[in-house]
């Protein structure tokens, strides 16, 4: 499976990372290589089978809601790269 | 003789029974990393201070009354992908270079309870993605058997560590092999539990459904002890499984396979797979029949599709697991960005490198529109039919053996440049992870070039016990553990 340069482009921006021009092409070889070895599957019938999301077939796991103790908010903004008052700072979103 | 050539066990006895202290202790293991780090670069972060303080604090305490707990007093080294409050944990990253967790996972906090001293943390593949530790940003490991080579990944730190004698005994983490096989490159025991043995809590996601910590140790009387003070239902990870743990020390006093049927699965010994691998894990099954064991030919008929499934749902599930790395809250923030979708793109730029970045665009891929059902619903399909193998194969034997790797370590920068080469090499490890069953690694022989060679015992769900009982009858018939690496 080749995949384009317009492709992989887009997947970064999808996956919020900002690539630069060498990168692309690296990527384009790298997962057209890998994504063809993926295809493989594709000799494998599967009508019927059911998908593992996970081994141990839990559903849903629920615990009482009751309050216990928590980061305080000193620790929580302890690594925290830029702070205000007791709040996390990031850039403006709406002018 | 040296506190730190002794197995953890034989250094617990000696703590216990008071003869050695936890100052000594400490003092003893930052002599040894004093010398051999400079080559080995098993850590990224040591702690020879604060262990000193810890272990004067432990040996004031126990002054008067001497009442120990299992791992009180003994000195290991943490994969830097769990978390440690107030220990810097940086998944080998520069995301995460000066992330100090508020919190302890619950196996350090069962390891802290009991009074542990953390000598360090060490090196892996950047949030455990490789199989090297060639992929941490603060630079590669050694393979103590030979300097020039890879310790294998992502948990090579703590494998280089436990092989070098810097530390009793150490934790790791097992995606894809991430135990087992830097475990087989260094000559020491690796054990993966069965996924839900042990709490994840703590633990950065890589991928979720197949992620799982376990002990990294010098032979498997050490992994059993270790396994039992760290597995446990734990109410933090809703994907821990609430089943009994049996004592695993008990299981090592049969010192034979009688009564177990031992299968070997045909498509393990193909096409790729080292002579000299090949020759030491079939004499080592002739040992295991020469134990008791009743060997079977068996077929895992799915094998070769391992790679395909694991490498689109792990890098699925890092995808999504990596997406918290925003520069928001904690972790690498880029500086002069214009607005807050700048911010995160150029953050997760500066703070990846090129081996997560190409996961995560793996991953996104496989789960993007269009693509999902092709790529990610297939895997998951295949994924079962792999279960499936096994569920055949363990109604017909108790335990798998195996090869853990198709060749012993590789030169730095052998592998580097080809990805999919890389991934190949996880072939005999993946399937075990996609399957959730419990395996251990350890050392079978060695190649003429002096590297070792691991075997690999892969057990039924929750059946730990058994393995070990395999595993160590076969290390007590044998002498590989005795023979340690010369660090030059």
């Amino acid at each position: 499976m080749e995949i384009t340069k317009q492709e992989v482009e887009k997947v970064a921006k999808l996956a919020r990372l900002q690539v630069t021009e060498s990168e692309v092409a690296v990527f384009t070889k790298q997962l057209s290589q890998i994504l063809t070895h993926v295809e493989t599957l594709k000799k494998y019938n599967t009508d019927g089978v059911q998908p593992t999301a996970t081994v141990l077939g839990q559903v849903n796991v629920f615990r009482d809601d009751v309050v216990r103790p928590s980061l305080s908010v000193e620790q929580a903004l302890a690594n925290a790269p830029e702070r205000e008052a007791d709040g996390f700072c990031v850039p403006k979103i709406i002018d | 003789m040296s506190l730190h050539k002794l197995t953890l066990c034989e250094l617990q006895r000696k703590f216990t029974a008071g003869e050695v202290t936890a100052k000594e202790i400490v003092r003893a293991y930052f002599l040894r990393i004093g010398q051999v780090e400079p080559k080995v670069k098993a850590y990224v972060t040591t702690r020879k201070e604060q262990a000193m303080v810890d272990a004067a604090a432990l040996d004031d305490s126990l002054k008067g009354w001497r009442k120990t707990q299992p791992m009180m007093g003994m000195p290991l080294a943490i994969k830097d992908n769990l978390c440690t409050e107030g220990v810097t944990t940086t998944c080998s990253s520069q995301m995460l270079k000066n992330f100090v967790p508020p919190y302890d996972a619950t196996v350090i906090a069962k390891l802290r309870a009991q009074g542990y001293l953390l000598l360090g943390k060490t090196n892996l593949d950047e949030f455990a993605m490789g199989s090297s530790t060639e992929n941490s940003a603060f630079g590669p490991s050694r393979n103590p058997w030979n300097l020039h080579c890879v310790p294998g990944g992502s948990s090579g730190g703590s494998a280089a560590a436990v092989a070098a004698d810097e530390c009793a005994a150490a934790l790791g983490s097992d995606t894809g092999g991430s135990i087992r096989q830097p475990a087989a490159f260094c000559g020491v025991v690796g054990l993966k539990p069965t996924y839900g043995r042990v709490s994840r809590y703590g633990l950065i996601a890589f991928a979720s459904s197949l992620d799982q910590i376990g002990p990294i140790t010098k032979d498997v009387a050490d992994a059993a002890f270790l396994l039992g003070v760290i597995a446990g239902h734990d109410p933090m990870d809703s994907t821990s499984a609430d089943v009994l743990v049996p004592d695993y020390m008990k299981a090592l006093k049969k010192k034979d396979l009688k009564k177990l049927k031992v299968g070997i699965p045909a498509e393990f010994f193909a096409e790729g797979l080292d002579p000299e691998v090949e020759q030491a894990v079939r004499a080592a099954i002739e040992e295991l029949k020469s134990l008791g064991g009743e060997i079977k030919e068996i077929q895992l008929p799915r094998t070769d599709a391992a790679v395909a499934v694991y490498y689109v749902i792990a890098t699925a599930e890092a995808s999504s697991n990596l997406a918290r790395f925003d520069g928001v809250k904690f972790g690498l923030r880029s500086k002069d960005t214009k607005d807050l979708l700048d911010l995160y793109t150029k953050t997760r730029q500066e703070g990846f490198g090129p081996e997560v970045k190409r996961r995560i665009m793996l991953g996104t891929y496989a789960l993007s529109s269009g693509y999902y059902e092709a790529y990610y619903g297939k895997a998951q399909v295949v994924r079962t039919l792999i279960r499936q193998d096994f569920d055949a194969a363990f109604k017909e034997v108790d335990l798998i053996v195996t090869p853990v790797t198709p060749t012993p370590a590789f030169k730095l920068g052998e592998k580097s440049e080809d990805p999919l080469q890389m991934y190949l090499s996880d072939i005999f490890t993946i399937s075990v992870n996609l399957a959730g069953l419990p395996a251990i690694a350890l050392p079978c022989g060695f190649s003429k070039a002096g590297l070792p060679i691991g075997l690999q015992l892969i057990g039924r769900a929750f059946q730990e016990d058994t393995l070990l009982r395999a595993a160590h009858a076969y290390e007590q018939a044998t002498q590989w553990r005795t023979k340690k690496p010369a660090i030059r």
